[in-house]
């Protein structure tokens, strides 16, 4: 191979990944008037930020005057049981409502208040209605906003390109990305001077799952191989309402806006459970019966907020322990009724892509009947580690943001604080990539060597005589993920996991794709099973490590939070021998703000006896 | 469990033809499983678009049994038991492989409309509309952009006057930005002169494969033609604007009018 012969592209940056996070990085690269392209593995506006359905949070105060980004950050601490990265958590609370607001001047069209405001409705975990939202399909809505401002941008949008691998020079920074064209098969070579990853989570190394088939984990593998540090990689949060029923769609997210808008979970004895599941930390907050949940519902104040809305690790345990306890539905999950609480034409309306969904696909009508639902893995709070102001990782000149950077959720994120976490850490992403190359004084250049060596890499699977179906492999790491690194999590059956995984690395990399480059799934999939198995590896070694109860991470064999483990995080990295490395990193001491408004009271905050000396900048 | 026939065309841009698959078809699932299920265990390199599986991306749509539909979407217990399943990629397109076509001249046709246009805060730094004037917008812009719609237009499929028209789905985006409150673009110009607007002849095929149930033609088109016909052919109209300079008001006015 001559590397001077292959079709070669500059930018100044490129956003690998196309999802709200990755548009929304471009979108800032290019205001800085730097050359920006992105790539991604799929046609532009399908990635998995369109499968986003409740809504983004941001404090702006227009269903209830009380909100605030205190009570927000507050709010987004003790669901990520205090294990966030302080100040991300920060910049998200207090940046959200500007970056929703401006979504809507880009021509997004939110759901209104009465008075033509951008409306909000409740989730769980949030004091206050606080997520923006467009029915249940508020993803689209995020992305198409983006979309359709973003191709005015004077960004080269490179669709249906896969990255293969992050290239650098010799002093270790950035300096290029080997790829392919699905479409012909065609290599090419991006050369640039940042990278923003924007290629989400994993969530398709677990069977159950309501995440789309890109989510196979390749910028944290690519990122991993190229330097930089997995963080928190064993919090993955299993939503507790996917949809049990039919087989083939298990899985399938549905939106935790039922519960928003006053459906109840029910088990099969008719009784709503989740009273008897409500943690300590909460119990101040959350009413203890029914008759207040109901008026509370009916926005009534004074009263507390239903046991339905805890947040999700809560919701997913409990929902499994009625199952294993024989309380649950025909199909193996609990009731989800919205039938009896609302009007048909309000769920409609309100719901309509659930309706639509379970109507089509499993033949139920949400409005007469209740769904039967259970939990599904859904989204990585962990990924690569990053500066909390720029968003660069250990490796220069690389930058992430979205699901695939850690820090914003710790142990466990609330639903909303997704899509306005792509947006917020996008931006900011995307002002760190511009004021590092303002920093450079020369752009970096990678070798030759390396560049043939990627590509080399990319074409074994399709060169091979024989070898593994990478189809029956993904099975195989499914079977393994679910057995021994599922929602409930123990010692030694990691242990047996992470031997399990270590058996499957030689069948890796023994993996065949049939057929020629062009348009080729096949040889797709050989390249991401790799990224799964690391993926699965870093999070069953993390997982194991973790000896403690905390949030989406549960052990049985450690049952509660340990003080000492809420001190640490754990990172993992690629050892100078190449084997996986794990350490447990020291938090860094929070501000002091911040530490009195996390652990705040909550009538101290609102009163403000406590944070009223906070910076708002 | 039950076997069930599929014929999938494979090929490219130079040809192709009908292969026959047989492969076991389980409870409540839909085409694209079985597909996949053929994809895992007989041709591991048959090409199809697909992303999230809940008929919420539009990456799936495909001709089933001569029928635009998303594979996702399309349950198995909808055809007879012992129905041939047949699979072929949208035909108004160009193919790349298999059951994969070319969409690029969509996202072209895209890139053509000007793009959304802010119309001023209020005073206090908000911007207002209301719900009731927003419904019909929010119904365009549930579109998940699969081009079925693009795939059954007679003027896109069978006259193919992609150089005359940009087909229902950018019809409808713009209608969705002209009926916005929000935006300050006039649309009217562009619609007649760059998106030809004029071609399409009212035969809602459009509107009957849209998988979201969007009214496209009756909700969508129409109203734009009429904004057209008004501004560019109501004789009366264009009287009364050239004596008094004025131009025809097409966006809703409730905004202004509920802040008095």
């Amino acid at each position: 191979m001559d590397v001077s012969e292959l079709l070669t592209i500059e930018h100044d940056v490129l956003v690998i990944g196309a999802g709200g996070a990755g548009l929304r990085a471009a979108i800032e690269c290019s205001s800085q008037g730097l050359s920006t392209g992105v790539i991604s593995k799929s046609l532009l506006g399908k990635a998995h930020t369109v499968m986003a359905e409740g809504g983004m949070a941001a404090a702006l105060g227009n269903a209830d005057s009380r909100d605030n980004w205190k009570i927000h950050f507050r709010d987004t601490m003790r669901g990520g049981k205090f294990l966030n990265a302080w100040r991300m958590a920060e910049l998200h609370a207090k940046q959200a409502p500007a970056r929703v607001r401006e979504l809507q001047e880009w021509g997004a069209v939110f759901d209104r208040t009465k008075d033509g405001l951008i409306n909000q409705r409740n989730f769980g975990g949030h004091r206050y209605p606080r997520l923006a939202h467009v029915g249940d399909r508020t993803g689209l809505e995020l992305i198409r906003s983006l979309q359709d401002h973003g191709i005015h941008q004077g960004i080269d949008f490179h669709m249906e390109c896969t990255a293969l691998e992050l290239l650098k020079d010799e002093e270790g920074r950035i300096a290029g990305v080997a790829g392919y064209w699905r479409d012909t098969g065609r290599f090419v070579l991006f050369r640039v001077k940042t990278v923003i990853m924007a290629t989400g989570g994993g969530g398709r190394c677990w069977p159950v799952t309501s995440n789309s088939w890109e989510y196979t984990g390749d910028g944290l593998a690519m990122a991993y191989d190229a330097g930089a540090e997995l963080m928190d990689i064993e919090f993955t949060q299993f939503h507790p309402t996917g949809m049990v029923w039919p087989p083939s769609v298990r899985g399938t997210l549905v939106t935790e806006g039922v519960r928003g808008e006053g459906g109840v979970l029910l088990n099969n004895k008719g009784e709503r459970f989740m009273f008897n599941y409500v943690p300590e930390r909460f119990a101040s907050e959350t009413a203890d019966t029914v008759e207040e949940a109901d008026r509370w519902l009916a926005g009534e104040e004074g009263t507390r907020r239903p046991p339905e809305l805890l947040t999700r690790d809560v919701v997913a345990r409990a929902i499994r322990a009625e199952v294993e306890a024989g309380r649950g539905s025909p199909k193996g999950g609990v009731f989800l009724d919205i039938a009896s609480r609302r009007d048909a034409e309000a769920i409609k309306r309100k719901l309509p892509s659930m309706y639509h969904q379970f109507r089509e696909l499993a033949e139920v009508d949400i409005t007469k009947e209740p769904m039967q639902v259970g939990p599904t893995l859904h989204y990585f709070m962990g990924g690569i580690r990053v500066d909390h102001d720029t968003q660069m990782t250990a490796v220069q000149g690389l930058f992430a943001c979205g699901e695939c950077a850690a820090g914003l959720h710790g142990a466990n994120r609330l639903g909303g604080n997704s899509l306005s976490d792509l947006i917020v850490f996008g931006q900011l992403a995307g002002k760190g990539a511009g004021e590092y190359i303002k920093a450079l004084e020369k752009a970096p250049h990678v070798e030759d060597d390396p560049i043939k060596e990627a590509f080399r890499r990319a074409t074994a699977p399709l060169n091979r005589e024989t070898g593994e179906n990478p189809y029956l492999i993904q099975e195989e790491l499914h079977e393994i993920m679910a057995q021994h690194v599922g929602i409930i999590r123990e010692g030694e059956e990691m242990r047996e996991g992470i031997k399990k995984l270590e058996e499957m690395a030689s069948k890796i990399e023994n993996v065949k794709a049939i057929g020629a480059s062009q348009y080729n799934p096949a040889w797709h999939q050989a390249l991401s099973v790799r990224s799964m198995l690391l993926v699965s590896q870093a999070v069953a070694m993390a997982g194991e490590m973790r000896e403690e109860s905390r949030g989406a991470h549960t052990r049985v064999d450690f049952e509660g939070e340990r003080e000492e483990w809420g001190k640490v995080n754990i990172v993992v990295r690629k050892a100078a021998d190449g084997t996986m490395e794990l350490e447990k990193i020291e938090r860094p001491e929070p501000a002091k703000y911040l530490s009195e408004i996390g652990y705040a009271d909550i009538d101290d905050l609102e009163s403000g006896k406590v944070g009223a000396d906070a910076p708002e900048e | 469990m039950a076997e069930r026939t599929f014929r999938i065309w494979r090929g490219d841009s130079e040809g192709g033809d009908f292969v026959e698959y047989k492969s076991e078809v389980g409870e409540g699932q839909v085409v694209l499983d079985v597909l996949h299920t053929i994809q895992a265990h007989q041709a591991n390199d048959l090409a199809l678009r697909w992303n999230c599986k809940a008929g919420k991306c539009g990456s799936c749509s495909m001709e089933i049994n001569g029928k635009p539909k998303l594979a996702c979407m399309t349950r198995m217990n909808m055809y007879e038991p012992g129905e041939t399943i047949t699979c072929q990629p949208l035909k108004a397109f160009p193919v790349v492989r298999d059951l994969v076509p070319d969409v690029s001249w969509n996202y072209k046709q895209n890139k053509r409309i000007a793009p959304f246009k802010c119309k001023p805060a209020d005073a206090d730094g908000k911007h207002r509309m209301y719900q009731e004037d927003i419904d019909r917008v929010q119904e365009f812009r549930k579109c998940i952009e699969c081009f079925m719609c693009q795939d059954v237009c007679h003027v896109l499929r069978d006259r193919d006057r992609k150089d005359a028209f940009a087909g229902p789905r950018y019809m409808i985006r713009v209608a969705g930005l002209e009926m916005n409150p929000l935006d300050d673009e006039d649309r009217i110009p562009e619609l007649k002169h760059e998106l030809g607007v004029a071609m399409c002849n009212i035969t809602r095929c459009c509107t009957e494969v849209c998988p979201e149930h969007i009214n496209i033609t009756d909700n969508g088109i129409i109203p734009m033609k009429e904004r057209v016909v008004d501004r560019f052919y109501d004789p009366l109209l264009i009287a009364f604007r050239a004596l008094t300079g004025r131009r025809k008001r097409t966006k809703l006015r409730t905004v202004e009018s509920t802040k008095e």
